[in-house]
């Protein structure tokens, strides 16, 4: 089974972001920067079902140079080739267009399955798989906690609202959105990593592969922080001080203690 | 130039029944229409739908439509997309909103790319300006806000998240049902049945405080840190996400949207930052603490009161305090 897991390079999650003066983005240059968390449950998910079923791993990653870093880590851990879509300002595509990019890379790949994390943790849109699967023609699930494999098709176990699920069978190739906490990650192995050095990871652009950022259908005005939507009573000083503070309104304001 | 409302409902248990997220789709689509001078017509998909159209027909809408089809009794994406698609090319509408739920986020993409366009998912407000839409929707897990304009043509597509409108504001009026018959042709996805997993042995809702913990704990084997806080306070110990993820506390103990729902007296959060999925959980606990290292955790926005710092200080602290108060 050849299966194509697609990775994004996000901020770290322990970030702290700050609006850049333009207002348009976050300053994004002192950021340290990680494989978004749900690509990383999508890549384990691939590499499990290589292991079980036999085939080939591709990682497809679109993002700038920095990105090469979050491609290695996921060569480390097993995946056996990798493209990288390379574009310094992927900030310009909307949706769609990201999307075509990786579909652009996708197609020529002819692959089995393609998986993708359920949403990123930077812009959260949650659309890059199904828009993929649209651009792709391939049929579709999102939000998968479990897929097993069958001869020419799979059967997926899709997560719902309250606790419900539902199994969904498709013919393969197709795609799917993998959500958090689906496998346990493993960590990368020296050996993996030494490995990794030797693994392809072929460039390709925007340009190559005939895809445009112009005429975007939706555009990013303005990033601010939230306004609260209640006044917070924050307590500081040293730890034993505020507990104490906190405990005090708890018994005689809130009455909860 | 007219607005459509795509309500959702879904067969769980017995016969079809609303997701109650959609009336808060429909009063945002009033809201809209007011505001753009727009007409607002709804429409509900499925098979069986009768009665549930009929309970939109003493609402201010231009039109209900049931869109009715064998092929609909099950939602799947294929028939959906096709469904929806051909209800906005009939009726023409230049605005198509949903309510953000996991059944929209697995079709409305697919449907907005059908038409080249792109859907603006998981909207927390909108404002006009010069007669324009512009919408807010939320990034980096809640930490920050951005604002969303439509550049192309319409029709624009938008999922509202839960919460962010208010059913109680729904205008009554009235509007007759028309029956709309999609040409369709079957999925090619099979949806099998809806099923829960091992009934939950804790329930969570009928806790009177409840001390909930994030990734800020770091690791499992601090876990007992925060259950010495739950038991001093006598709350049950819930967690978000990530730590039933991890294996750290089962399942059962998750709070948010694909947890349990909540609203205890007091619901304490440790080292949770607050992403959307676990606020819609919880956010309507009567009394909210958190505690964090990060003062911009979106966690802070819906808390009551707050202590910005290590919760490996501050818990232990809090702890000893908790137990004098009740001595």
């Amino acid at each position: 089974m050849k299966i194509i897991v697609c990775i994004k390079q996000v901020p770290a999650r322990d970030s702290q972001l700050r609006v850049a003066s333009s207002g348009a983005w976050i300053q994004d240059a002192d950021l340290s920067y990680e494989i978004n968390e749900p690509d990383a449950y999508a890549l384990e998910e691939g590499l499990q079902l290589k292991e079980k079923h036999g085939g080939e791993v591709v990682v497809l990653c679109a993002g700038p140079a920095r990105a090469a870093q979050t491609i290695r880590e996921a060569l480390a851990k097993g995946a056996d080739r990798a493209i990288h879509i390379e574009e310094e300002d992927l900030g310009a595509f909307d949706p769609l267009g990201a999307a075509r990019l990786l579909a652009a890379a996708i197609a020529p790949e002819k692959p089995d399955l393609v998986l993708t994390g359920l949403q990123s943790d930077d812009l959260g849109y949650g659309q890059t798989g199904v828009i993929l699967a649209e651009l792709l023609g391939l049929p579709h699930a999102t939000i998968i906690m479990q897929v097993e494999k069958h001869d020419g098709s799979i059967r997926v176990k899709r997560e719902l609202e309250d606790g419900w699920f539902q199994h969904v069978e498709m013919p393969l190739p197709a795609l799917l959105t993998i959500q958090s906490g689906i496998n346990k990650l493993r960590y990368a192995t020296l050996m993996g990593i030494k490995k990794a050095k030797n693994k392809e990871i072929r460039n390709a652009t925007a340009s190559g592969l005939g895809v445009s950022s112009a005429a975007p259908s939706i555009q990013l005005s303005r990033v601010y922080l939230p306004g609260r939507s209640k006044q917070t009573q924050l307590f500081d000083g040293p730890p034993k001080e505020a507990a104490a503070k906190l405990v005090e309104k708890l018994k005689f304001e809130a009455r909860v203690i | 130039m007219s607005i459509l409302v795509v309500m959702e409902q879904r067969a769980v248990q017995g016969p079809p029944a609303w997701s109650r997220m959609s009336w808060e789709t429909l009063a945002a689509g009033q809201q809209l229409g007011r505001e753009l001078q727009q007409p607002v017509s709804a429409a509900v998909l499925g098979q069986g739908i009768e009665s549930l159209a009929a309970e939109l027909t003493d609402k201010k809408l231009e039109h209900v439509y049931a869109v009715e089809h064998d092929l609909l009794k099950d939602y799947t994406p294929d028939t959906y997309t096709a469904a929806v698609r051909q209800l906005v090319e009939k009726t023409q509408a230049a605005i198509v909103i949903f309510p953000h739920t996991y059944q929209v986020r697995d079709f409305l993409p697919k449907l907005a790319t059908a038409l080249s366009r792109v859907a603006v998912s998981d909207v927390v407000a909108h404002r006009v300006e010069d007669i324009k839409l512009v919408l807010v929707r939320q990034l980096f897990q809640g930490k920050l806000n951005v604002d969303v304009r439509f550049t192309g043509d319409p029709p624009y597509f938008a999922s509202l998240q839960a919460g962010a409108y208010r059913a109680d504001t729904i205008e009554a009026g009235s509007a007759a049902v028309e029956k709309f018959s999609p040409q369709l042709t079957p999925s090619r996805t099979t949806p099998l049945e809806l099923f829960r997993e091992a009934q939950r042995a804790v329930d969570l809702t009928a806790a009177e405080i409840i001390v909930s913990v994030g990734r800020g704990i770091k690791e499992a084997d601090n876990i007992p840190i925060v259950q010495k806080l739950a038991d001093a306070l006598g709350a049950e110990l819930a967690a978000s996400r990530p730590i039933c993820d991890s294996g750290w506390l089962p399942m059962e103990r998750q709070v948010g949207s694909s947890g349990q729902t909540v609203a205890p007296k007091m619901y304490l959060a440790v080292g949770i930052s607050g992403a959307i999925q676990h606020l819609v959980g919880m956010k309507g606990s009567k009394t909210i603490v958190a505690i964090n290292k990060d003062a911009n955790a979106p966690i802070f926005e819906v808390a009551d009161y707050g202590i910005v710092g290590d919760l490996f200080q501050v818990v232990p602290a809090l702890i000893e305090e908790i137990k004098k108060a009740k001595a």
